[in-house]
């Protein structure tokens, strides 16, 4: 099996299980991101496979090798950690070729490295600066430097970027990204930000309370989200529940809609995405996959509009852009359409 | 904003530790360095002068050799107890919050030991009758019981036993405050347990490391007891001239002179040490 795998990993700290039983697997050349709320175990999934912490029961497999017994300093995995934590009494240089001296690497070494990776990171001529005197970006790209000097067979991230400000945090996602393509190093990123998760991912690992709901890549996240928490938690989204009345057909409050991989019965949850609800005024016909609801608020963001509707006694959300904005008002009456592929049967979370 | 002086009010808040300071450091030492030119009656005790006879008294190779060994000894306590200590601190800060604790309460016991107490206590375990050799003797170690007390050893033991829990207290807070990512960083870029001490945490800590060593070099130069209990005459130490001159001698202008000299001696290596460790930083 290549790539990385986590074989039946628990991770518990005295009574508490910070990750629940864990198999996956990270295919070879991967960008991965780690995305879950606060305190879901997202650090702690890292740190196992840095060998920082010992998985309390299960395996972690490279490559087809058993890796869980290695110590950290011999399993050459490159690692940024959340702080940075460069050494403080070190010059950039030293910073960067800290790995390859204390392997007894020569200086002209050295210092050919420090110089190359300096330029992958584009911070050239930096070498000799004290790592106090670098801005918060600056650092960043010395300790991603420091991180790949071993040409690490895994790069490993923890939130890297959230001490950034909102602009540069965008521009180093995308400058990550490049990098990765560029070096074809598996990657495995930490976040709490769905949009950076987007922004680089080929492959999001969504985490709650210690538990993976899903991975798949970002567009499938978005568009086929498997359970109630990753659809909320990625986007925002209308959760709708109903049962299944006919194949195809859900009976919900105030009628029925369509969808497509329906169980043959049942209590079910659908998401549907706010930008996919069609909006028109009421006209009162009311076909299959349209309910009837009313405009209680509406929300002008220039970009998007927000419609705050009641459907049925529920709060429902759609979002239309500017062009096709229907003409309604606060208070008017509409006809809300649910297109059949728009409708996604979630799972139990 | 900057306040302006002036009002009486402003200058309160440092009226306390400026009144204290005064009445317990610069009229006590004022009085030492008047009285360190006062002349020394014979068979009476001083009178008020201004001579430099007791200076010129301890400028001679006697003095300079207890002067150096003084300054030797207690530079070596220092480096003994800041070697010792500042391992056990290290490990100590990444015990459990209960372990620190205990540990903690141990030591500010241990300092609370008066310096007889401590002389003592060693000079029996290191004896003949009583030491530790008999511990070693029955365990088949040791042939026959012998005496460790007193030496150079015997000194040096007391000295650090009485510096380390001071010593441990003093690194703490630096080394608990110490970011433990650096070492984990340390260990992702392949150095084991002991090279990411030597490489990270020494050198990360090497501000608070000076200036332990220079503290407990202070407090150690002080120590007039132990070489007493513990040490033959040769292993006497300036302070316990100052002692013995201002105590026994009763000639309090030399015991002056002496302790001037002294706080002089030891104010000028921590300054030195403190230049040195600001050009290191600056550089
Ligand atoms: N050394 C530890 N001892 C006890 N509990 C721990 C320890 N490390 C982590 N935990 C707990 O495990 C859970 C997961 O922590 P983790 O740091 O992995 O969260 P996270 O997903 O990285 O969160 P964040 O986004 O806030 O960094 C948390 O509830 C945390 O309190
Ligand atoms: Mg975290």
């Amino acid at each position: 099996m290549s790539g990385l795998v986590f074989d039946s990993i628990v991770k518990k700290f005295g009574d508490f299980t910070a990750v629940h039983e864990t198999s996956l697997t990270i295919p070879q050349g991967k960008f991965v991101c780690l995305l879950g709320p606060s305190g879901c175990g997202k650090t702690t999934l890292l740190r196992m496979i840095a060998g920082l912490e010992d998985p309390t029961t299960g395996r972690i497999l490279l490559e087809g090798n058993d890796v869980t017994r290695i110590p950290t300093h011999q399993r050459d995995f490159g690692m940024v950690f959340q702080n940075l934590a460069l050494f403080p009494h070190l010059s950039v240089g030293e910073n960067i070729a800290y790995p390859l001296r204390i392997r007894g690497g020569s200086k002209a070494d050295c210092f050919k490295a420090v110089k190359r990776l300096l330029d992958l990171v584009q911070l050239p001529d930096m070498a000799d600066r004290p790592v106090a005197r670098l801005s918060g970006g600056q650092k960043q790209r010395v300790a991603i430097a420091r991180a790949l000097a071993l040409e690490p067979k895994l790069f490993l991230l923890d939130e890297p970027l959230s001490a950034l400000d909102a602009k540069l945090r965008e521009s180093m996602q995308i400058e990550l990204k490049q990098l990765q393509q560029k070096l074809g190093i598996t990657t495995i990123v930490v976040t709490h930000d769905q949009r950076e998760a987007m922004t680089m991912a080929d492959l999001v690992v969504v985490m709650s309370q210690g538990k993976v709901h899903q991975v798949a890549p970002p567009v499938e996240i978005y568009r086929k989200p498997k359970d109630a928490f990753v659809a909320d938690f990625i986007g925002s989204t209308n959760l709708i529940s109903g049962r299944v009345s006919a194949a195809g057909k859900i009976a919900v409050a105030g009628g029925t809609l369509l969808a497509d991989d329906l169980p043959k019965s049942g209590d079910v949850t659908l998401s549907v995405r706010p930008e996919n609800i069609r909006l028109t005024k009421e006209n009162g016909e009311n076909s299959l996959g349209t309910l009837t609801g009313d405009v209680s608020y509406i929300r002008d963001l220039g970009a998007s509009i927000e419609f705050y509707l009641n459907v049925a006694g529920q709060q429902i959300t759609a979002i239309t852009t500017p062009s096709d904005r229907p003409d309604v008002v606060a208070g008017d009456s509409v006809s809300v359409a649910f297109p059949k592929d728009a409708c996604v049967v979630l799972g139990d979370a | 904003m900057k306040i302006k002086p002036g009002k009486f009010s402003d200058y309160a808040a440092i009226g306390f530790p400026a009144g204290m300071l005064t009445v317990f450091f610069v009229i006590p030492f004022g009085i030492m360095i008047a009285m360190s030119f006062f002349q020394r009656v014979q068979g009476a005790f001083y009178e008020p002068a201004f001579v430099f006879e007791n200076y010129a008294r301890f400028l001679s190779t006697f003095f300079a050799g207890i002067l150096g060994f003084s300054v030797g000894l207690a530079a070596l306590v220092a480096v003994v107890s800041v070697l010792l200590a500042f391992p056990f601190t290290y490990i100590l800060t990444r015990m459990a919050r209960q372990t620190q604790v205990v540990w903690l309460v141990f030591l500010l016991s241990v300092l609370s030991l008066s310096e007889v107490l401590i002389g003592f206590g060693w000079s029996t375990l290191l004896s003949r009758t009583a030491g530790i050799t008999n511990l070693l003797v029955s365990l088949g170690i040791m042939d026959k019981p012998m005496s460790l007390s007193p030496s150079f050893g015997a000194v040096m033991t007391g000295m650090v036993y009485q510096t380390f829990p001071y010593t441990v207290l003093v690194l703490y807070p630096a080394l608990s405050r110490l970011d433990p990512s650096l070492v984990e960083a340390a260990r992702t870029l392949g150095s084991g347990p002991a090279r990411s001490f030597l490489n990270v945490v020494v050198p990360a800590l090497r501000n608070s490391i000076v200036s332990t060593l220079i503290m407990v070099f202070v407090f150690a130069l002080g120590c007039y007891l132990l070489p007493q209990l513990l040490g033959k005459p040769s292993h006497w130490t300036l302070s316990v001239l100052i002692t013995d001159q201002a105590i026994y001698q009763s000639n309090m202008p030399f015991a002056a002179a002496m302790a001037v000299f002294l706080v002089l001696v030891s104010l000028s290596l921590v300054a030195i040490s403190l230049l040195y460790g600001k050009k290191e930083n600056a550089g």
